[in-house]
């Protein structure tokens, strides 16, 4: 059972009056009972989320417990997992943030600290943080994979973010699964939404544009066809804050909804886009709100200069500090602020004399119990909720065992997921995304098809079963590898590794595509040869539409038949060439 | 008063600007195709047909641009620029192509030497631009992934 608010106060009193909690980040803010009061720094405080996936109410989300780097990013944030993670940014073991920022006696911890997130609980904290600083000077900014993720948001094709997004009082966004939708419901959404969506890494194509499209985008001339940056006045200081959308999602999701659109990351438009705001608006800071993921926006602090601030989203690291990277025209702060509306990031702006002189940062983990909910946010969600509720409550089997998914190979979720695509499609093998959205549920909680369509839902469900070469499965798990474990971050796409079921095989991340992947075996110990044909089931294909049914229909179906959730075997690989890696804690095989 | 960009897309695309276009292309451009080298299985053949040699001489002063990752293999986005004075052809190379030689322009003097395209690509590969300028062969390079995508986070 989980404590009361009172309690979990008392406890944070505690904890601060005896020393034992560092003197940075977040714990520093615990000296008193209530872990919530900052202590104001500069003139512009800009709030930062990213990644809640459409989730709404409180959630349980466990931290990987995998999350390797490879060549210059093995040991660095945001590679670093359990006490290396703790150990790395001094943070106390067993405490509050450590249960924030690792999966470290998870169920143990979830059980007395209790759920995270929820958009009435962000909105309490976001409205405490803007008025103990002053509203004026304050942006809230929204790093996108906002309107996906939740039952809801799927039925009202991303509307019910939006005008919970209002309510929250989000002032800039830019985005990734927003662009699931089709090109003609994400205009409408952004029309409905009272804030500025930015994107300087989207463009028109040239076909678009013979066709019409000037009709709709933001400039014609550039081919911008979202507003690239915006200038705001806050706190005496002039900042531009430039979005940049998910570089890669047309390759890692369908590009049939958004044809018209062509992404990349453009390194040379950023560039140019920094030099002329450095050299045409008169801004004292310039701040880039990304969706490229950690490493990516690494290496692009590397090769950009004149960027102050980075805040970051899309690879869902919940990093307790910025880390800083030096370039040509000084230093870049890159901040990654986790996923599910688990944690808020504050970043206190010193801004005087035309430049950032220092700065203030803490990350904040969004504990639901600590933070009364906002009640119109609440009336919000339960009228958005009201209509589905039948389908979103449906009780289908007990979890046995922590249902999670978040980790660079196979969560019990998803071992879920790719036991029922083999049991319902009657397979012998079956594929489940890498995605890093899905909450996590508790042992001897109710799997409901909530929880289930945490784990799946996306606009292209259908799920398939088809015969595939062993020598095709390879390529697949070579390909996915690689976008994964490959060292040049450019080369990366997020997500994680893909989720099999059916069999087992070694993986050595630290090689090279074609060889990373080896002793593919099915469970029943037989080995997959690349000539032979395997019946296949999986979902979520970006390429053309699957005929199957909904990958969350499937699920319950297994779920409800085998009448509680659990696992049989979990199907991750054996792993070389990784001792001494600082991504890898608690790895099952 | 100003054009904008549509109008000039449309301009040309309805043959206004063709009739410049087939001005510029004379006879020679037609003399200088090379079936061999656009048929040739290998580029180091590909570009021996075309230009006796597979040895151009890396420069600065060729720029090639291409995406680190194609959205699409099918039309994947490449642009050549030159800087070097007396350019007399731009060619494009992929290495991993059935036939690698995807396109020769021809410059004619006094032309920007900038010119941009599509390819197709299978998989992912090495990409080269290969300029020739008073006789001489330059090139730039660079490697194109072709991924089967999915499983974005």
């Amino acid at each position: 059972m989980s404590m009361s608010r009172r309690e979990f106060a008392q406890l944070l009193g505690l904890a601060g009056a005896a020393g034992v909690l560092p003197s940075t980040g977040f714990a520093a803010t615990k000296h008193s009972a209530d872990p919530y009061e900052v202590a104001n720094f500069g003139n512009v405080r800009l709030l930062h989320m990213t990644d809640c996936h459409a989730q709404l109410l409180p959630i349980y989300f466990r931290e990987p417990n995998v999350n390797l780097g490879m060549g210059a990013a093995q040991g660095q944030a945001p590679h670093l997992v359990g006490d290396k993670l703790l150990n790395h940014f001094g943070i106390t073991p067993n405490s509050l943030e450590a249960h924030a920022f690792s999966c470290l006696q998870y169920e143990e911890a979830a059980a007395k600290y209790g759920k995270v997130g929820g958009f009435a609980h962000i909105k309490t904290l976001v409205e405490r943080l803007r008025e103990s600083y002053g509203r004026e000077k304050t942006l809230l900014l929204d790093g996108g994979d906002t309107w996906q993720g939740s039952g809801t948001s799927y039925k009202t094709r991303g509307m019910d973010m939006v005008k919970a997004a209002n309510e929250l009082g989000v002032d800039v966004m830019t985005g990734h699964w927003e662009f699931t939708y089709h090109q003609e419901e994400i205009l409408k959404n952004i029309k409905a939404f009272d804030g500025e969506f930015l994107a300087q890494n989207v463009f028109i194509t040239e076909d678009a544009l013979f066709e019409g499209a000037d009709e709709y985008i933001h400039d014609e001339d550039t081919g911008h066809v979202f507003q690239p940056y915006s200038i705001r006045e806050i706190g005496g200081a002039r900042i531009a804050i430039i979005g940049q959308a998910f570089p890669r999602t047309k390759i890692a999701n369908p590009a049939r909804f958004i044809p018209d659109w062509t992404f990349d990351i453009y390194d040379d438009r950023l560039q140019e886009q920094v030099d002329h705001i450095r050299g045409s608006e008169n801004v004292d800071a310039v701040i880039v709100l990304s969706h490229n993921g950690m490493d990516v926006d690494l290496a692009m602090a590397n090769r950009v200069s004149g960027v102050d601030v980075i805040l970051g989203g899309h690879t869902h690291d919940g990093i307790p500090a910025p880390t800083i990277v030096k370039n040509n025209g000084g230093k870049t702060l890159v901040c990654n602020v986790g996923s599910n509306g688990k944690f808020v990031g504050v970043m206190d702006l010193d801004i005087r004399e035309g430049k950032v002189q220092d700065f203030r940062y803490r990350l904040m983990p969004v504990f639901s119990e600590l933070l009364a909910p906002d009640a119109a946010m609440a009336q919000l969600i339960t009228d958005i909720r009201e209509p589905y509720l039948p389908w979103l409550t449906e009780a289908l089997a007990p979890a046995d065992e922590l249902m999670f998914r978040r980790g660079n190979f196979n969560g019990t979720f998803d071992q879920v997921i790719c036991d029922a695509l083999r049991s319902v499609n009657d397979a012998q093998i079956s594929l489940s995304p890498g995605f890093r959205w899905g909450t996590t549920v508790l042992k001897g909680q109710m799997v409901t098809m909530e929880h289930v369509l945490d784990q799946t839902c996306l606009t292209y469900p259908e799920t398939y079963v088809r015969e595939m070469k062993g020598s095709e499965l390879k390529l697949i798990l070579e390909d996915v590898a690689d976008n994964l474990f490959n060292p040049e971050p450019y080369l990366q796409s997020g997500g994680d590794m893909v989720r099999v079921g059916g069999f087992d095989y070694v993986c050595d991340p630290v090689e090279t595509i074609g060889k990373r992947i080896t002793e593919m075996t099915l469970d029943n110990g037989e080995k997959i040869e690349a000539d032979k044909s395997y019946k296949v089931s999986g979902w979520a294909t970006v390429g053309a539409r699957s005929e199957g049914a909904d990958i969350w229909d499937v699920v319950a179906e297994y779920l409800k038949d085998r009448k509680v959730a659990s696992i049989d075997k979990l199907n991750t690989p054996k792993l070389k060439n990784v001792e001494g890696n600082p991504g890898i804690v608690d790895y099952p095989a | 008063m100003s054009i904008n960009r549509r109008t000039v897309v449309k301009a040309i695309a309805t043959g206004g600007a063709l009739i410049g276009a087939s001005v510029l292309m004379p006879k020679i451009a037609f003399a200088a195709w090379s079936k061999d080298a656009f048929q040739a299985k290998e580029q180091t053949a590909a570009m021996n047909a075309l230009f006796d040699s597979a040895t151009p001489e890396e420069s600065a002063e060729v720029t090639l641009k291409a995406p680190d990752i194609a959205e699409n293999g099918a039309v994947v986005p490449v642009t050549v620029v030159s800087t070097l004075s007396g350019v007399e052809s731009m060619s494009i190379f992929i290495e991993g192509n059935p036939s690698p030689l995807a396109a020769e322009f021809i410059i004619p003097a006094g032309t920007k030497a900038d010119v941009s395209t599509r390819v197709r690509m299978g998989k992912s590969t090495k990409v080269t631009a290969v300029v020739k300028a008073n006789g001489k062969l330059y090139s730039a390079a660079k490697e194109v992934k072709v991924t089967i995508g999915g499983c974005g986070g």
